[in-house]
């Protein structure tokens, strides 16, 4: 524990915009992972254990197409495309047989799917580690602002992941197809007997679920490793933000990824042993004041 | 077509095959099988089948060669996950149904303590390729009769590299340092004992600030930005692998290699390789490097082994080779494959071998290599990606060393 150095920091504006950059950084590619996972249970009630395979599977994939396209713009739609086909696929081929069913035997076809992109992953582009490195535009110096250190490439990030945000929350509240969908969240039987077709709708639910994980991953590509198995330690991560955040709530996912980016900007300042346990100890905080999580309806 | 085969042919042939079966089964016999377990899948594979492409170089040579006292040797490669309890569980099913007669032990520290018991167990002959822990060998009560270790050692890299550090700090008065180490018992005991001998040398280094980011942590950015925070004029970092590539890449967004000096001992060809935009100027060790020492034999295995396998070799590919030239010796000094006989054999050897700091390594009494060569120089983007490389000074290393193990109440 060093709460002089937290201290310290937090009385110089330099270390709190870096920490703060820092934070947000971290809490938005973690939201943007979230926010398809979060959707997915909000309107499907599926757990997608998955998940983490397609943040993988993007960044993979944007890798690929960096090295034939050499546009790291191109890079990142492929990854997100190709993402939301694959979500599409995976919905209508597998996770559409077992609505309603045991949630042990979704685990279990998702578990499935995990370990069988993790060993193609590893027969397509090998076991060992790859790096996209840092696009030639973003090749450039970090900007300074107050003192703080906020490099560009982050910053476009994290106005990607906001206007993202912003439009998966205008889009839910605002327009037809997103109050069908919360609908759909609340009651699918009543929605399809008014005549929605909610197999497409499901299948376009995890369209935008798989396309944004894919997003995230080839978002983050040029900073990152890329490894077989990488999906599962950002699955944790997304978990937490969906636990903390509420199940289902896209604004819940949002204010706790931002929460723990923070937590882990200013956290590794004051506890650097100790960072993961601090965001394992909010969440049980928060669990036991709000069990239903921060934007979560009541059971 | 029946019709062509008649009673007379069929007990022919049958006689026959009788005849033949014998000469089949003894030409198998005959084969001396080395067992070998290493991790062959997961993240780190990529070190597992590194050693394991090495070794069917080594079996090649020695088979071209006439084989281990006139036999031929053919490897049986196990993986083990570098799980503890299945590397012990392969090593025994190795000797006792497999009928491996000697063992290549290509484990991580972890696994390779569980695989030495059963060693221990069977007296057979082992040789750990890949385990840096020092206790291993070390520790006299963990120490097994007919088990060697040939490869580079934690306490050796530890002064080595701590002295290297402290000349380098020296000259450009770099005394504010930060860690930055994977939150694992490696990490931080190897930090331990890297500053333990780095204040030996440097007594005003002061470690201003220090980072455990989780092992596989996909994003290191408040790590980094706290590094940056603390203002050190160096870095010292023990993350490896796919870590150590997505922290350089993450430092380099934020420029974190012109604000400091870095230093780390785990560079190994394929983290070059993959590192995009690799910074110049990383104080780094060696692990394996083809220009180091520069000889023709080394630069020579590199390349052999690059052409064969399209990929360059690790930190654990020359210790891998190295162990079968021991064994090469070993066996014939004591014209046997008994434990005993290839301990007694393999207790204070010395080997020429490209990898050798003056050509040679040598097997000391407490079943561990010295001599190997190490040394710490910089990098550089482009091909042989660390230049100016030092040569660590091996007295300074074994007095060093022997005062640790004094410390330790080994000897």
């Amino acid at each position: 524990m060093d709460l002089s150095a937290l201290g310290a920091c937090l009385s110089t504006s330099a270390c709190v915009v870096t920490q703060t950059t820092s934070g947000l950084i971290v809490g938005m590619l973690l939201f943007l992972v979230a926010a398809g996972l979060t959707l997915i249970f909000g309107v499907l009630k599926v757990v997608n254990f998955a998940h983490g395979t397609f943040y993988m599977l993007g960044g993979y994939v944007a890798y690929s197409t960096l090295a034939v396209t050499d546009s790291y713009t191109l890079a990142v739609l492929s990854g997100a495309l190709a993402m939301a086909v694959c979500g599409v696929l995976f919905e209508r081929g597998l996770i559409s047989r077992v609505y309603g069913s045991n949630v042990l035997m979704q685990l279990l076809i998702c578990y499935a799917v995990v370990l069988i992109f993790d060993d193609l992953v590893k027969i397509v582009w090998g076991p060992e580690f790859h790096a996209m490195g840092m696009p030639t535009a973003f090749q450039v110096p970090p900007l300074f602002i107050a003192g703080g250190v906020v490099p560009p490439f982050y910053a476009v990030l994290i106005g990607i992941a906001a206007l993202i945000a912003i439009m998966l929350g205008l889009g839910l509240s605002m327009t037809r197809f997103g109050k069908t969908v919360r609908a759909a969240a609340i009651n699918p039987q009543m929605v399809s007997a008014l005549g929605v077709n909610t197999t497409l709708l499901f299948a376009i639910v995890f369209a935008i679920g798989g396309g944004l994980a894919g997003l995230a991953g080839a978002l983050a590509a040029p900073v990152r490793s890329l490894s077989p198995g990488m999906g599962f330690s950002i699955l944790i991560e997304s978990f937490i933000v969906t636990v903390i955040g509420g199940m289902g709530s896209i604004a819940g996912a949002l204010v706790s990824a931002l929460l723990i980016g923070l937590v882990r900007g200013f956290g590794t300042i004051g506890f650097p042993k100790f960072t993961d346990g601090l965001i394992y100890i909010m969440m049980i905080a928060i669990l036991v004041l709000r069990p239903q999580g921060l934007f979560g309806r009541q059971a | 077509m029946s019709g062509f085969i008649t009673r007379r042919t069929m007990l022919a042939g049958g006689a026959a095959g009788l005849l033949a079966a014998p000469w089949v089964a003894k030409a198998q016999a005959n084969t001396l099988r080395i067992g070998m377990q290493s991790i062959l899948s997961g993240p780190i594979a990529l070190l597992g089948t590194s050693s394991r492409n090495s070794l069917m170089i080594e079996q090649d040579r020695i088979n071209a060669a006439g084989g281990f006292l006139g036999r031929q040797i053919e490897f049986v490669f196990r993986d083990s996950k570098g799980q503890p309890q299945e590397a012990a569980r392969i090593a025994r099913e190795l000797v006792n149904t497999t009928g491996c007669e000697i063992l290549v032990d290509a484990e991580a520290s972890s696994a390779s303590f569980a695989v030495q018991e059963v060693v221990r167990d069977l007296g057979i002959a082992c040789i750990h390729t890949n385990s840096e822990t020092s206790s291993l060998t070390a520790d006299p009560k963990i120490r097994a009769p007919t088990a060697f270790r040939v490869a580079r050692q934690g306490v050796h890299d530890a002064v080595a590299g701590s002295i290297y550090l402290a000349e380098f700090a020296n000259a450009r008065k770099l005394n504010k340092w930060a860690t930055c180490s994977p939150d694992y018992a490696y990490g931080r005991d190897t930090t331990a004992q890297y500053l333990q001998f780095f204040k030996q040398f440097k007594p005003d280094v002061e470690v201003v600030t220090d980072a455990w980011p989780k092992l596989g942590q996909p994003d290191f950015t408040e790590v980094i930005t706290k590094l940056i925070q603390a203002k050190p004029q160096a870095l010292f970092t023990l993350l490896y692998a796919g870590d150590l590539s997505a922290f350089v890449n993450q430092g380099n967004v934020y420029a974190l290699f012109s604000q400091m000096t870095v230093a780390t001992p785990n560079v190994d060809y394929p983290v070059l390789a993959a590192i995009k935009n690799l910074p110049a100027g990383i104080q780094s060790a060696t692990r394996y490097l083809e220009t180091f020492p520069d000889t023709p034999a080394n630069k020579e295995w590199g390349q052999v082994y690059l052409k064969r396998w399209n990929e360059r070799p690790t930190n654990w590919s020359w210790q891998n080779a190295v162990a079968m030239q021991f064994y090469e010796e070993a066996i014939k000094k004591a014209n046997s494959l008994d434990g005993k006989a290839l301990a007694a054999a393999l207790a204070g050897m010395k080997i020429k071998t490209p990898f050798g700091a003056d050509g040679t390594i040598t097997m000391r009494e407490d079943h561990t290599t010295i001599g190997y060569a190490i040394g710490w120089g910089q990098t550089t983007p482009k091909e042989p990606f660390i230049v100016d490389v030092k040569a660590a000074d091996w007295g300074k290393i074994i007095e060093l060393e022997t005062e640790w193990k004094k410390q330790q109440k080994y000897i």
